[in-house]
């Protein structure tokens, strides 16, 4: 995709006060005083401040509106995907689930996270991660499409176009910062400004903002080139025969085209390969079992044998700083309800846990990063069982904390806890929890964010 | 009315739909921007700059160099136009490097320790990948070529006259901003 970079006879700049008769300058026709002109002379710089510099034949309102269109679609799925992901933490029941506790207005759809389908997490992650990289040379394709729009002359037409120009910056500054932010998360390379969390999701209202705003001021421009201009009858053009639109649709439509190296349909098959290229090489992660392997660009895609702990994980137990004294013979687990006081604590060693009616269930591990462990067998102790236990039988929320040195903490809605497949689990595909999986105890729970099944558990506090 | 709308230059709804971009924006920006305000702006900017002034520019460059190299170096170009079966491997590739460079250069220092997998793979699967897709486009050019080869007598007419409609366009240009 080139541009002018070469030179060509319409590079050449004119003497600055005899513009050329075919012009029209597309501003209305009033003298600026002199300062202005001075500053923001009528004609344009040489450079990419002439239209004459842009130079390829496919540039023009139909390409650009055609990957509009797909990222107008695309975005709003991210967009959803990305809003429920946010709600699956569950941030209204606060404290240390709330990282956002300034959210406001932000949260006002918020909503009990459901635990059934126990898929519904791994599905909403696998689509938010996956179709977010899919989208990345459908973006580029479509800024490259509109890069002459930021060397616009003159920089500032008026009030309006003033504003829409602050609204652009916006919506190309929030569009990258968010794919960034999102690729280099999952990546886990955290050299952002604070925590992901945060950034991404404030940083996502900020550029949905501007993104629905280009959207109502563009759409009429959109439908009518695509009503007009033949969606499909362009489809069928070849390179050879592939021709600029005609000089009235808009600055996007180069003044000195050069001859066409790749078509449109050609430049959509391009953009679009990459898509699909970058789905291929990153799907496996999500949906496991055999297909892992074709992940080959992906961070969860390697093999990892096939022992019955050899799955997935996000944190060792060395990384999380974990003391095998703690986890040992000595280990036991703090139960209390918030509601009957500190002296209703008591603690169960492993021996009273493993005595307790067990219960099997197959599910998966998913993590907010798209990746998912795929169903693993547990075998532990119903997490409301340990709520009837505690005190607190109609239990509404319950904190659990690890030996975890950061983090490794959550509080648990009352769906969490009454689902009879959410667990506080020993046992993993017929083997005693490893370490790195979580050893003494862990907490298990169909369809809730990955971080939310706490390993090396030592307290739960129930509450109403 | 009139005299507003002709000195804003749009139409209200316009500005009605900026105003209410820049309130939601400015709601979410000021719950983010005061934890750190220098270390968002540098990357809000820098997304901006990074993609608009810089990584585009580069592959502009990137590919006029490639068309202009060969078209002047090589004057007997074959009669099948050869530049997408270089662009489309070469992009392609690049892409794949933008998305995952952090994996691939192994910048992620904490990976091996999170995760219990190796940082090394991910270089080679690169490699790999880019070598499968410079082989595919070699194949379907050469696939192309013996076609082409094959109906030689009208493949040439069609070339000289896409030679003559690239002068056509030429003239056009000097007309444009004669």
């Amino acid at each position: 995709m080139v541009d002018g970079e070469e030179p060509g006879p319409a590079d050449k700049p004119g003497p600055a006060d005899k513009p050329g008769p075919a012009q029209k300058p597309p501003w209305p026709k009033r003298r600026p005083d002199r300062l202005v002109r001075l500053l923001m002379p009528e004609e344009p710089p040489p450079g990419p401040f002439r239209r004459s510099f842009w130079r390829s034949p496919v540039r023009g309102p139909w390409l650009t509106s055609v990957l509009g269109l797909v990222l107008l679609g695309g975005i709003t799925i991210l967009f959803v995907t990305g809003l429920l992901s946010y709600a699956s933490y569950n941030p209204d029941l606060g404290g240390i689930n709330d990282y956002t506790p300034g959210k406001g207005w932000l949260g006002f759809y918020l909503f009990s996270w459901p635990t059934d389908p126990d898929w519904l997490y791994r599905v909403n992650q696998g689509v938010h991660v996956t179709l977010g990289l899919a989208l990345v040379p459908i973006l580029l394709a479509k800024l490259w499409s509109v890069l002459p729009k930021l060397f616009e002359w003159p920089p500032l037409r008026n009030p309006a176009h003033a504003l829409e120009r602050i609204s652009l910056f916006l919506l190309v500054g929030g569009a990258v910062f968010e794919f960034a932010t999102g690729i280099l998360n999952i990546q886990q390379w955290y050299i952002f400004p604070g925590s992901f969390y945060t950034l991404h999701f404030y940083g996502g209202w900020v550029f949905i903002a501007a993104f629905v705003a280009h959207t109502c001021l563009k759409a009429p421009t959109a439908v009518r080139t695509l009503r007009h201009g033949g969606l499909l009858r362009e489809l069928r053009v070849d390179t050879a025969h592939t021709v600029p639109e005609s000089a009235d649709a808009g600055s996007l439509v180069p003044t000195a085209p050069a001859a066409p190296t790749i078509s449109r349909r050609g430049v959509l098959g391009f953009a679009g390969a990459g898509a699909l290229l970058l789905v291929a090489l990153s799907i496996g992660q999500s949906i496991g079992g055999p297909l892992r392997r074709t992940a080959l660009l992906a961070p969860h895609g390697q093999d990892t044998g096939s022992g019955p702990e050899d799955f997935q994980i996000n944190v060792t137990a060395a990384e999380a700083g974990i003391n095998p004294e703690d986890t040992a013979d000595g280990w036991r687990l703090t139960l209390t309800s918030a509601g009957s006081g500190a002296a209703a604590a008591f603690t169960l060693t492993r021996a009273q846990l493993l005595a307790m009616p067990q219960h099997t269930t197959s599910l998966a591990i998913n993590c907010v990063e798209g990746w998912s462990t795929g169903n693993q067998t547990w075998t532990g102790v119903r997490l409301r069982d340990l709520a009837r236990l505690s005190g607190a039988e109609n239990a509404a929320i319950v904190l659990v904390q690890s030996l975890q040195q950061h983090g490794g903490h959550a509080i648990l809605s009352a769906g969490q806890i009454m689902n009879p497949d959410s667990l506080l689990a020993f046992r993993v595909n017929g083997a005693e929890l490893s370490a790195d999986h979580g050893y003494p105890a862990r907490v298990i729970l169909p369809g809730s964010p990955g971080v939310h099944n706490i390993k090396w558990v030592t307290k739960m506090t129930f509450g109403s | 009315m009139r005299r507003i709308t002709r000195w804003y230059g749009a139409n209200p709804l316009h500005l009605l739909a900026l105003l209410a971009c820049f309130a939601l924006a400015g709601y979410a920006a000021a719950q983010l921007v005061p934890s750190r305000p220098l270390g968002i702006a540098v990357w809000f900017i820098g997304a901006v700059i990074g993609h608009d002034l810089v990584l585009m520019p580069l592959y502009s460059i990137a590919d006029w160099s490639v068309l202009a190299a060969v078209r002047h170096r090589a004057p007997n170009q074959p009669d099948v136009p050869w530049i997408n079966y270089l662009r489309v491997p070469a992009g392609l590739s690049a892409l794949l490097m933008l998305v995952w460079f952090p994996l691939i250069l192994r910048l992620t220092t904490r990976y091996q320790k999170s995760t219990n997998l190796s940082p090394d793979p991910f270089l080679w699967h690169w490699l790999a990948v880019t070598g499968a897709l410079f082989l595919v486009s070699a194949v379907a050019y050469a696939v192309r070529l013996r076609a082409a080869r094959r109906a030689a007598p009208p493949r040439q007419r069609s070339r000289r006259s896409q030679r003559e409609h690239q002068e056509n366009n030429g003239e056009n240009n000097g007309r444009a901003t004669a």
